[in-house]
């Protein structure tokens, strides 16, 4: 109805809510500026300034080192987007074989828990340095000998028995009347996991699989261990020959560009789920 | 004296839908008003906007005198004073019924653990729940939940409280034993807003029965008038559709 016009009450209130948010967002950016103003005083004041300066923030030295930079980060993308596909798919597999019920899966649910169990406790770069020099070494046949797929497969384990975790929790978190209802209406336990079970408690873990897919993405460079040449490397490299450190900020700066538009767009999408199932219910 | 609850021309929209256009309700102390009508008529609006879980877009809503829809007023403040009980009990499942009945009384009334657990188990005890003290939500039947919900929100000794259709989601033999409990707690003198669909708990516990309708309190008075002799047409046909429905 457009018939409604707010009383003098009504106008004050409204009056009065904007300028406490006025006075909020003044608050948040002066103490914003503030803060980074002291930090740029802090960096820019300090007696090693002019050194650092020139040793990690030269023009010439990016220019120069960013297309081996660019070449090292391009494998870390592409062993990036390997092994996040098949980290969720292993992940998944293992934490639905942990939700089987019935001593029929006893071994299987026994052989989930020990794969998380080791490949949790393993520091990741034993699992490179064992999977990358170890097997090439037994020349079995018809087997690929490449570091990078040994290194990528030491990705994938380590990395699956965390989010297998990750999902088992999202998955034990969804009410158990959810299943009643699911197998109620007839569905399997298979069936009720894919269309009742798993929608809700993915959603509930995508801020903690977002860890681990920006954490994977970082351990991509641990491969160099084996000898590629990824961002880190390479930026290594770089440095070595020009004594200047700015190559590792060419490379932070590469994983950023990558990172945060990724966490930026679930979070929205998320949000935008959660919007959508709870009108007004906060 | 003054009222414990005024609310005077009160509206709050949705986006385009306007759900209460402007109410007017007075709740004096010891007094029971019962909201009636139709599904989506606002009442559970009303009581969400009265316990501040809703922001009213205009119109006052007084707790014992005070502007409580003033912005400045704490919002933590106000419902430490009022009791609301849900129609789907929204009882914290990872804690003991003893437990959800003793966190508000202990976090935000600050009672030593001890002298809070003696009064809720006084209260559980006296309404049958005493032997379920120590299990879980999920463990109870319906009813037994709603009595621990309606338990948890009488744990902080509130001035008013507000009851939203919590027979809704009870199986027919388990509604009495909830309505029993109100029964009692309106002899006791107790303040309450309640919204529902019982017409025969209306006529017996109701000082005043409000119907709403289209988003204001069209017909008001004591329950025989109200639910016997309605002079609104809106009222009467509201009434004979619940009649039709074998609930009165």
């Amino acid at each position: 109805m457009t018939d409604w016009v707010p009383s003098a009450r009504q106008r004050e209130r409204e009056a009065y809510r904007r300028r406490q948010t006025r006075r909020s967002v003044g608050v948040a950016g002066a103490s914003t500026l503030v803060v980074a103003g002291v930090a740029v005083a802090v960096l820019v004041g300090s007696p090693g300034w002019p050194r650092v300066r020139g040793t990690f923030f030269s023009w010439a030295a990016a220019r120069d080192a960013f297309p081996a930079v660019l070449a090292g980060f391009w494998l870390n993308v592409r062993i990036f987007a390997v092994a996040a596909v098949l980290v969720l798919a292993v992940g998944l597999a293992v934490a639905v074989l942990r939700t089987l019920r019935g001593p029929v899966f006893f071994p299987v649910r026994l052989l989930a828990a020990a794969y998380t169990d080791l490949f949790r406790g393993l520091p990741l770069i034993l699992v490179i340095l064992l999977l990358g020099f170890g097997v090439p070494a037994l020349r079995l046949g018809g087997v690929p000998d490449g570091a990078v797929v040994w290194g990528t497969a030491a990705l994938v384990l380590t990395y699956g028995a965390y989010v297998a975790e990750v999902i088992r929790a999202g998955i034990e978190s969804v009410h158990p009347s959810q299943v009643a209802a699911a197998r109620s209406l007839g569905l399997s336990h298979g069936r009720s996991l894919r269309f009742v079970v798993l929608p809700q408690a993915l959603r509930r873990v995508v801020p903690p699989l977002l860890n681990d897919a920006a954490s994977l993405q970082k351990d991509s460079g641990l491969i160099s261990v084996l000898g590629v040449i990824d961002a880190v490397r390479a930026a290594q490299i770089e440095t070595s020959y020009s004594f200047n450190y700015t190559p590792y900020l060419v490379a932070a700066a590469l994983f950023l560009l990558l990172t945060i538009p990724m966490v930026r767009v679930t979070d929205w999408i998320s949000m935008r789920a959660l919007r959508r199932q709870s009108a007004g219910a906060r | 004296m003054t009222p414990v609850l005024e609310v005077e021309g009160v509206r709050k929209a949705f986006g385009s839908e306007v759900v209460l256009r402007s109410v007017d309700l007075t709740v004096p102390a010891h007094h029971v008003t019962v909201l009636i009508g139709a599904s989506g008529s606002g009442k559970s609006t009303l009581l969400r906007c009265v316990n501040l879980l809703e922001t009213v877009e205009d119109g006052v809503i007084r707790l014992d005198g005070e502007d409580v829809t003033d912005p400045r007023a704490d919002p933590d403040a106000v419902r430490r004073r009022i009791g609301i009980v849900f129609q789907a009990f929204n009882l914290f499942p990872h804690l003991s019924v003893l437990d959800n009945v003793t966190l508000a009384p202990r976090r935000v009334h600050g009672v030593a653990r001890r002298e809070a657990e003696d009064r809720a188990r006084e209260l559980l005890d006296r309404f049958g729940l005493a032997e379920r003290a120590g299990d879980y939500p999920d463990r109870l039947s319906g009813g037994q939940q709603q009595r621990a919900a309606i338990v948890r929100a009488l744990a902080t000794r509130p001035r008013l409280l507000l009851l939203d259709e919590i027979t809704s989601a009870l199986d027919p033999e388990l509604v009495g034993e909830v309505l029993a409990l109100v029964r009692e707690l309106k002899a006791e003198g107790m303040t309450m807003v309640i919204a529902t669909h019982e017409m025969g708990f209306a006529r017996q516990v109701a000082d005043e029965v409000c119907f709403l309708d289209g988003g204001t309190v069209v017909e008001r008075g004591s329950p025989e008038q109200v639910l016997s002799a309605p002079v609104e047409p809106r009222t009467r046909q509201f009434l004979r559709r619940i009649v039709d429905a074998g609930r009165l």
